[in-house]
């Protein structure tokens, strides 16, 4: 076995957890009250209104009312155009319009924005991200995020994996990391990052991050903000610096195949990004960002060509607006 | 009097309830996309085990029947009430449970019969505490199982059969929909008439419909039964099915009926009838055979319109403005008036669409809805009914 394999191998054992082992919730709030830490969870949205009441309602009770491992829950909505925001509030979230948090540096459309926007407006030493369209919402969602940073202080970044297949033989089961995840991301990973490739799913939206890690990380607000992530996680800190939990099962709405297109493009652009960042590879051409699909119509067949750029916004820290409002030294 | 006093503590309940509206929310939203259908309830009573477990309730246990029953002790350790939920839905697990929340309304299958149910029975020790009301008597919490068809309020019998409690009496709390009073169990038998293709098929209609025209004619003979003897007795058509396609005539068929009565020996009757009526196709076909098995039966019972209880009911209800709607159930009340034990069932909100992909449940209404059943429980505690 590789050094590498090795390396994988102990990882995978020693910060890989199942969510069951964090179903002690009492004793996570005392562990939490005990770190001094707090806890924000953010959920981006846009048009999200047939799942948001579900996870306000949920996370609220179980999490803030019965046991107080939360101490805020916000949704940043990008511009929704139907009753996301007001089914939202109406359950007890603190709702804010993405395009009204530092407005003097102006709107970017996309999730990224969101979550960039998220850590000036949320007070949080952690902060939780769980996607808005989860339809088997559950506590575990949060608390099997968050719990490897309140008990482990090495830890900076909890990715989610999920999924299991309904009948596996001999007990092992494919990583099940998602179509974009298994044909791009983890080949990539594999080439150039590989110990990376021991994180299940690393395009999961459901995350939870130390802010002083956050912080200082570039944010694309595309499709590339979780690769993006976990390259420059992973290049300040290291493998150890991640941990991986199983939520078991999420169910949310498939993609279509001209979707992960588009999706796999954005990241493809970000991951490149990072290559050129880090000098990876010498001499990177600039690269255009014109994708190009098709689709035929009986037998016309046209040309759909989108321009696809992955803007990125600067590590927050960056902004003296946010170091003010959380008493930061960059 | 009464009146004034039950304004009070109504108008106390409405303003203290919405304090734990965040609980009770997210108890119907678990409790609604929890499948349970009837025989498969492990999930949902196992989510109700939890709920009584962390509101520190005492003797929390399954039984047999896959009931699950805890108990919040009274001062007074031989006085016992009795509030039940069941816990099955008519969905099969299979089917998606997702529950969709909107402003001021929550829609999924299931979520008003009988996932608001089972959500206010885990609540329900909260909000005692939460209004810090004592009872005198022990509050048995109850979720049962196979209620449904062929299920035939199978916990709840074996729970009242088995059970080494006395209870001086009993709620049942079904979602929807505010307003109603059930205080009388009609007299019913359910059963199911199956039609089979027996012989060469030489006969023209069997050729060309398999057993339809004979499920026809099943229905017709039993629409006639129904005329004839309407409204003394009443059959309803639940279910007639028959093929799968458009060119193969179906080889079986089944039609699924209930009678109902006020009266035992008129539901007697009717089976006769209906008996009768298949054997006398039987004879006359020469492909088909014909049998009807009867699965479930209730006795009637009636608590009486000016029983103490129906009366205190009728009165908290018209104290919130909503208009008493008395109806006669055919479910677990049924088994409870057997048992003689002076009980009610209760609707909790107003909703829609029931037994539909659609089922909704409007949430305001809600505590209203629990506002009267806290009425009707603290009435139960301080008063001791005359034996049936």
């Amino acid at each position: 076995m590789s050094k590498l394999d090795e390396k994988i191998e102990k990882w995978l054992g020693t910060n890989t957890y199942h969510h069951s082992e964090f179903w002690d919730l009492q004793a996570l709030v005392k562990a939490k009250e005990q770190s001094g830490l707090t806890i924000s969870l953010c959920i981006p949205t846009l048009n999200e209104e047939k799942t948001i009441g579900k996870e306000v309602i949920v996370f609220k009770s179980e999490l803030m009312d019965r046991y107080p491992l939360i101490d805020e829950l916000a949704v940043i909505d990008s511009g929704s155009t139907d009753d996301t925001l007001a089914i939202a509030a109406s359950y007890g979230a603190d709702t804010y319009l993405s395009s009204e948090i530092l407005p003097e540096h102006g709107f970017k459309s996309g999730k990224g924005e969101n979550l960039w926007k998220a850590i000036h407006q949320l007070k949080g030493d952690i902060i939780c991200y769980v996607d808005a369209d989860i339809k088997n919402i559950h506590p575990k969602f949060v608390s099997g995020l968050v719990a490897p940073l309140i008990y482990r202080p090495e830890i900076q970044y909890v990715k989610a994996f999920y999924d299991r297949p309904l009948a596996v033989s001999g007990g092992i089961r494919p990583s099940g990391g998602g179509r974009v995840t298994e044909i791009l991301v983890r080949p990539l990973f594999s080439m150039f990052f590989p110990e990376l490739s021991a994180l299940m799913q690393p395009l999961s939206g459901e995350y939870a991050v130390r802010r002083e890690t956050l912080e200082r990380l570039p944010f694309p607000i595309g499709y590339g903000v979780e690769t993006s992530h976990l390259i420059d996680v992973y290049q300040s800190h290291g493998l150890d610096a991640f941990a991986q939990t199983d939520l078991d099962r999420r169910v949310h709405r498939n993609q279509s195949t001209i979707d992960l297109g588009k999706m796999s493009f954005g990241i493809l652009q970000s991951f490149l990004n990072r290559i050129k960042h880090y000098e990876i590879v010498e001499g990177m051409p600039e690269l255009p960002g014109l994708f190009r699909q098709l689709q035929a119509e009986g037998r016309r067949y046209e040309a759909l060509n989108r321009e696809i750029v992955e803007e990125e916004r600067p590590p927050i820290i960056t902004l003296p607006e946010y170091r003010k409002r959380h008493g930061r030294k960059s | 009097m009464e009146q004034l006093e039950i304004g009070e503590e109504l108008l106390l309940y409405q303003a203290e309830l919405h304090g734990l509206r965040q609980i009770l929310y997210a108890n119907i939203v678990m409790a609604g996309e929890i499948p349970a259908p009837t025989g498969g309830e492990r999930m949902l009573t196992r989510f109700l085990s939890d709920r009584f477990t962390e509101s520190g309730l005492n003797d929390i246990a399954f039984d047999q029947a896959g009931n699950i029953a805890a108990v919040l002790p009274g001062r007074n350790p031989q006085r016992n009430l009795l509030l039940a939920a069941h816990v099955d839905k008519v969905w099969p697990e299979s089917d998606d449970h997702t529950v969709s929340v909107r402003v001021g309304k929550m829609k999924a299958r299931g979520i008003a019969d009988n996932g608001l149910g089972v959500a206010v029975l885990a609540t329900l020790p909260l909000i005692l505490e939460h209004l810090n009301l004592k009872l005198e008597s022990n509050l048995i919490l109850l979720g049962t199982t196979k209620s449904f068809g062929r299920g035939d309020i199978g916990g709840m019998r074996f729970f009242l059969e088995n059970t080494d409690r006395e209870f001086e009496s009993a709620l049942c709390l079904e979602g929807m929909n505010l307003g109603r009073l059930s205080f009388a169990s009609l007299g019913m038998a359910r059963g199911e008439i199956e039609v089979k293709l027996s012989g060469p098929g030489n006969d023209p209609d069997t050729m060309t419909t398999g057993v339809i025209a004979t499920v026809q004619e099943v229905v017709s003979e039993l629409t006639r039964l129904n005329r004839d003897s309407f409204p003394a007795v009443r059959i309803l058509l639940g279910a007639v099915n028959a093929g799968s396609g458009y060119n193969v005539p179906p080889s079986s068929g089944r039609i699924c009926f209930e009678i109902r009565s006020e009266e035992a020996a008129r539901v007697a009757e009717m089976e006769g009838k209906i008996q009768s009526m298949v054997n006398r196709l039987t004879d006359e076909k020469e492909d088909v055979s014909i049998k009807v098995e009867m699965i479930a039966h209730r006795r009637p019972g009636n608590l009486g319109e000016s029983h103490p209880l129906v009366e205190f009911a009728r009165t908290a209800m018209e104290a919130l403005g909503v208009e008493p709607k008395e109806e006669p159930s055919i479910s677990e009340l049924a088994a409870l008036l057997t048992h003689r034990i002076p009980s009610l069932t209760l609707g909790l909100t107003k909703g829609a669409h029931r037994h539909s992909p659609n089922e909704t449940i409007e949430l305001e209404p809600l505590f209203d809805g629990i506002a009267h059943l806290l009425l009707v429980l603290r009435h139960m505690d301080r008063t001791d009914y005359a034996p049936l």
